[in-house]
């Protein structure tokens, strides 16, 4: 004799509709192990079986993981905070402040995208030098420690980025000096040396294109806007995919022969 | 469990990810396995766990900061860049801004990605060990630490005008930005400059002759010619600490 449980869970897992989203049922087998992840886009970033050895905490401190993880983190706060955002001189510190005073949770919201990035970027430098310290940038995985560097690029510019959007004077002049800096990038920026071999100037050398202007102001705080939300994440994530993928190609992640 | 049986699964039979490029010896065939599902998404799961609630409590406890609004016409002093950057903030007091916030940033990227290119051996790969990579890893932490020694002084010490202020002096007693600095003239800075980079690819070889053969030419120079700029950085702030030089080069286009 079946009991009510039983029989209530066996008309769901029969039915169509519960049959049509999970493809097998859940009885621990390696079958279904292996379906689990074969069958889940999202698990199917793995393999279905690794070395015991990838298992050991101790050996990645889930480092990579977890930047990914905190990466999706402010993937999600990031685009909360967008309903609340101007990216406007006149309304972005409003916008700040509304969000700080006036929505629910709206402190809370943005305290996690910001300690989220903080803490993104001490993870990201944390991976790197568990994977130097453990060799694992050795062939066959040169190029992806390349791309490994490129992410980390990625990461301080987008937390570059984020940090000139609530339009506080934290923001301006922190901006304001790592822009200047563009300025003095030789031949292409207006202060810096071989300048005039090119006619770089304040109108048109690098710092120009970075700001759409000679100083921060309306244009630069919209294209670190634009930057920020949409640019550099694109290329985030593409880059990612491809880390991704040559962790697994490279025969998983490396260990002591 | 042993392998051969998830072997046997539906297309558990690609799930050794395919090997390795050939001529690396990776994979051994007799390591165990151990299957995705749970043994490492259960770990993941707690990894995601714990740091949701760290991040949560952090979140909750300490607000982010939110100065007065952007204003073009007051300028704040000191305007610190974000923590990860400060370290190149306060490379401009040694440097100018071109070798500190251009030259340096560049050099530190393309060396990071050189790495794997010019150490191309296979000891020790895949766990952690000190004794048998003790040039590779003496030098990284050197450069890990310096960034990071760089980032506490310029984040924790330095006050209005970029001076140093300790926790327990405080900001409102101003500090004058004067200093008097020379710098070396051309006939010592050129030669000067020129020895240390000259002496530095040189004298590794004549003494470690087994470097270079395993290494060979190009490797060879660039490894030693990164680790020399690497440590021309803290070179640089000691003899400005020490004997006040702000340049070791004066040309007439620009100024090391
Ligand atoms: C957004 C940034 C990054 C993300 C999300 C990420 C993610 C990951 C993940 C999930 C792994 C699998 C193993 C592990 O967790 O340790 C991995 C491995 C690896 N990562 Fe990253 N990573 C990032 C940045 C970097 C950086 C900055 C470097 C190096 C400069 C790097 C180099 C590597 C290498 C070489 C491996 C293979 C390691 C091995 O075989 O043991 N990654 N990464």
């Amino acid at each position: 004799m079946m009991s009510q449980n039983q029989r209530l869970r066996q008309a769901i897992t029969t039915s169509q509709l519960y049959r049509s989203i999970f493809r097998h049922d859940y009885v621990d087998s390696l079958r279904n192990r292996a379906l689990e992840v074969t069958s889940n886009i999202f698990l199917h970033l793995h393999p279905v079986t690794i070395p015991r050895h990838a298992l050991s905490v101790r050996f990645t401190f889930c480092l990579g993981g977890l930047t990914f993880f905190l990466f999706l983190v402010e993937t999600i706060t990031g685009l909360l905070l967008m309903f609340y955002y101007r990216p406007v001189p006149d309304y972005a510190y409003i916008d700040m402040k509304t969000l700080e005073y006036a929505a629910q949770f709206g402190v809370v919201l943005r305290n996690l995208h910001r300690w989220g990035a903080h803490l993104m970027v001490v993870t990201v430098m944390l991976h790197m030098l568990r994977v130097f310290l453990t060799g694992s940038y050795r062939p066959p995985r040169e190029f992806n420690w390349v791309v490994g560097v490129s992410l980390l690029v990625m990461t301080l510019l987008l937390s570059f980025t984020g940090y000139l959007l609530p339009w506080d004077q934290l923001a301006f002049w922190a901006v304001t000096v790592g822009t200047n800096m563009a300025a003095a990038t030789p031949f292409i920026g207006a202060e810096g040396p071989f300048h005039e071999v090119l006619g770089a100037q304040p109108l048109n050398d690098v710092r120009f294109l970075l700001l759409g202007d000679m100083k921060v102001g309306s244009n630069a705080l919209l294209r670190f806007y634009v930057l920020h939300c949409v640019g550099l994440p694109l290329f985030a994530i593409v880059a990612m995919m491809v880390h991704f993928w040559r962790v697994r190609k490279d025969g998983g992640i490396s260990r002591p022969l | 469990m042993d392998s051969t049986e998830v072997a046997s699964a539906p297309e558990a039979a690609k799930a050794p990810p395919a090997g390795s490029r050939a001529g690396a010896p990776e994979r051994s065939a007799s390591s165990a396995a151990a299957t995705v599902f749970p043994d490492l998404v259960y770990k993941e799961f707690l990894a995601a766990l714990l740091v949701s609630i760290l991040l949560l409590v952090w979140a909750l406890a300490i607000n982010a900061p939110l100065l007065p609004e952007a204003n073009p016409g007051k300028t704040e002093n000191p305007a610190k860049a974000p923590w990860y950057f400060v370290g190149l903030q306060e490379l401009l007091v040694y440097f100018d801004p071109w070798i500190a916030g251009v030259g340096i940033p560049t050099l530190i990227i393309v060396g990071l990605m050189a790495i794997p290119y010019i150490d191309t051996s296979h000891n020790a790969t895949g766990r952690y060990t000190l004794g048998e990579r003790r040039l590779a890893i003496g030098h990284f932490l050197f450069g890990f630490a310096l960034w990071w020694v760089l980032i506490v002084i310029g984040e924790f010490l330095r006050g209005p005008n970029w001076q140093i202020y300790w926790p327990w002096q405080s900001w409102l007693v101003p500090k004058s930005a004067e200093e008097k600095l020379w710098s070396f003239p051309w006939w010592l800075g050129l030669p000067l400059l020129a020895a240390y980079f000259g002496i530095g690819l040189w004298l590794p070889r004549r003494r470690w002759p087994w470097l270079y053969e395993r290494l060979g030419k190009s490797r060879y120079a660039s490894a030693i010619l990164f680790t020399l700029l690497l440590y021309s950085v803290p070179i640089k702030i000691f003899l400005r600490l020490l004997l006040r030089v702000k340049y070791v080069l004066v040309t007439p286009w620009f100024n090391i």
